[in-house]
C-alpha cells in the first residue's frame, strides 16, 4: 500500500503537467524551499523564512493578516453584491432593500458592511502594533509610508461605500464629507488662494469646475456622485489598494521579514 | 604655462557609427523623442482631467422664476425649497431669498414655524427668519441669493449662482432683496 502511494505520488510530481507548474519538485532541501518560494508569484511576496516571533500572535496580533483576510472577504462579497445593485438614483435604494428582503442570503450585504467596519478597525490595530514594536524604523520606513497610503485607501473605500445605499444618512454624510473638497487650496471653490485665480472679474474656479465638482460629477450629491463613487468603490480604489498591498507584502520580505523583538 | 587651446574638430571615424549616425544626431532624436513623450503625456493627463467635467449638467437651473411678488404672504414660503433649495421670505417691506444650505457642513435645514426658526437636522444649527445664526455650530448666517423683479412680466427672478453674505455687509445690496411698494 505504502509503495503504491509512493508510485502514484512519484508519477504525479514527475509528470510534465506538474513540472510545468511547480518547477523544483518536492522542496525537501533548503535550496529547493527557497526556489519554491521564489518561483511562485504569490509565495514570492512572502519571506522564505520567518522568525519564531513573526508567527507569535502575542507579538504581531496577526492584525495585518486579518486586514488582508477582510479585504478578500470584502472583495468576494462586494462582487456578489454587484450582481444585484444598480448605482442609479432610481434603483440604488430599492436594490438595497431587495438584498435584505428578497435575495437568498442577502446577509452578504451585512457581511460586506460589518467586514468593512472590521477592516477599518483592524488596519488601525495593525498600525498601532507596528508603531509599538518599532517596526516602522529603518530599513522598514518606506513600507510604513506604503502602509499609511493603504490606510487612506481603506478609509476612502469606506467613504465611497457609505454613499451606495443611497438613504438619507448616506446622502448627507457624503454631502458633509465632500464639502471638505471645497476647501482644497487653489482648486476648491472656498479654498485658500482660490479667490486670487481670476481674469478681471471672472473667477476661474466656479462651482462647476472645482475639486468638489470633479469628485461628485455635479454641484451636489446626485446621480453623478452615486455613479462616480460606485466606480471608485468597486474598481478604482481596490485596484490601487491591491497593487500597493502586493508591494507592501513584498517589502516585508525585502526589508528582512517581520521585525523581531529587540 | 598655458593649457593648449582646444579645437573643435569635425567628427572623426570613431564618432560615427557604422550606419552613419553621429552622436549629435542621435542626441537630437532622443531629445525630440522625450519632448514628444512629455507632450503626449501632458495631453493625455489634460484630456483625463477634462473628461471628468461634463459640458451638460442634468441639474435644476440656478436661475428660476418664482412667481408674482403678490403671491407671497408675510413670512417664510417653502414652495421652492424642494426643487431649488431656496426659501422666499417676505417681511414688512421686502422679499429676500435664503439659500437652504446650512453654512456649517451643507445639510438642508428645516423651517420650524412653531419656533419661528430654521433648524438644521444634522448638527443642530439654528437661524432666525432673517437667516442670522443664533445656535449650534454654524459659524455665520445663511446666504441670500440674488433676487429681482423681471421687467417683462413682473415675476420674481432668483439666481442662486450669485450669493450675498451678511458678514461682508452684502445684504444691503439692492440685488439682495426686492423692495415692496
Amino acid at each position: 500500500m505504502e509503495s503504491r502511494w509512493r508510485q502514484i505520488q512519484h508519477s504525479i510530481v514527475t509528470s510534465q503537467f506538474w513540472k510545468s507548474i511547480f518547477r523544483v519538485g518536492i522542496p525537501d532541501t533548503n535550496r529547493k524551499r527557497v526556489l519554491a518560494m521564489l518561483g511562485n508569484v504569490v509565495l514570492h511576496l512572502h519571506p522564505v523564512k520567518t522568525r519564531k516571533s513573526g508567527v507569535k500572535m502575542r507579538y504581531t496580533w496577526c492584525a495585518g493578516g486579518i486586514t488582508f483576510f477582510l479585504f478578500l472577504v470584502l472583495t468576494f462579497t462586494g462582487l456578489l453584491l454587484m450582481f444585484y445593485y444598480r448605482p442609479t438614483v432610481e434603483y440604488a435604494f430599492v436594490d438595497i432593500l431587495d438584498l435584505r428582503e428578497q435575495v437568498p442570503f442577502g446577509i452578504m450585504r451585512e457581511v460586506h458592511r460589518w467586514g468593512a467596519h472590521a477592516m477599518v478597525i483592524s488596519v488601525w490595530i495593525h498600525m498601532f502594533r507596528v508603531f509599538m514594536t518599532g517596526s516602522y524604523k529603518p530599513p522598514r520606513e518606506f513600507n510604513w509610508v506604503i502602509g499609511v497610503i493603504l490606510l487612506v485607501l481603506t478609509l476612502l473605500l469606506s467613504f465611497t461605500g457609505y454613499l451606495l445605499p443611497w438613504d438619507q444618512l448616506a446622502i448627507w454624510a457624503i454631502t458633509v464629507g465632500s464639502n471638505m473638497a471645497s476647501a482644497t487650496p487653489l482648486i476648491g471653490l472656498q479654498g485658500p488662494g482660490t479667490g486670487l485665480l481670476k481674469i478681471g472679474d471672472v473667477p476661474l474656479v466656479t462651482s462647476t469646475n472645482d475639486a468638489r465638482f470633479g469628485l461628485l460629477g455635479g454641484r451636489f450629491v446626485g446621480a453623478g456622485a452615486l455613479l462616480r463613487f460606485y466606480v471608485l468603490h468597486c474598481v478604482g480604489i481596490p485596484l490601487v489598494a491591491a497593487f500597493l498591498m502586493a508591494v507592501h507584502f513584498w517589502r516585508v520580505r525585502k526589508d528582512g521579514g517581520i521585525s523581531g523583538p529587540v | 604655462m598655458s593649457t593648449p587651446e582646444r579645437q573643435i574638430e569635425p567628427p572623426t571615424d570613431a564618432d560615427v557609427a557604422p550606419d552613419g549616425v553621429t552622436r549629435r544626431s542621435a542626441l537630437k532624436w532622443m531629445a525630440l523623442a522625450w519632448v514628444g513623450f512629455a507632450a503626449a503625456t501632458a495631453a493625455g493627463l489634460t484630456a483625463t482631467v477634462r473628461f471628468l467635467f461634463p459640458n451638460v449638467l442634468f441639474e435644476p437651473p440656478t436661475r428660476f422664476k418664482a412667481g408674482d411678488p403678490s403671491t407671497y404672504a408675510p413670512g417664510v414660503d417653502e414652495r421652492w425649497k424642494e426643487r431649488f433649495g431656496v426659501w422666499i421670505v417676505r417681511n414688512t417691506d421686502s422679499i429676500y431669498a435664503l439659500v437652504a444650505v446650512c453654512v456649517h457642513l451643507g445639510c438642508t435645514p428645516n423651517w420650524l414655524p412653531a419656533q419661528n426658526k430654521f433648524k438644521c437636522p444634522c448638527h443642530g444649527s439654528g437661524y432666525y427668519v432673517s437667516g442670522i445664526n443664533f445656535e449650534g455650530p454654524a459659524p455665520r448666517p445663511l446666504e441670500r441669493a440674488e433676487i429681482a423683479v423681471s421687467p417683462d412680466d413682473g415675476q420674481i427672478i432668483v439666481d442662486k449662482a450669485t450669493r450675498y453674505l451678511y458678514e461682508r455687509g452684502q445684504w444691503s445690496d439692492p440685488k439682495a432683496f426686492v423692495k415692496l411698494t
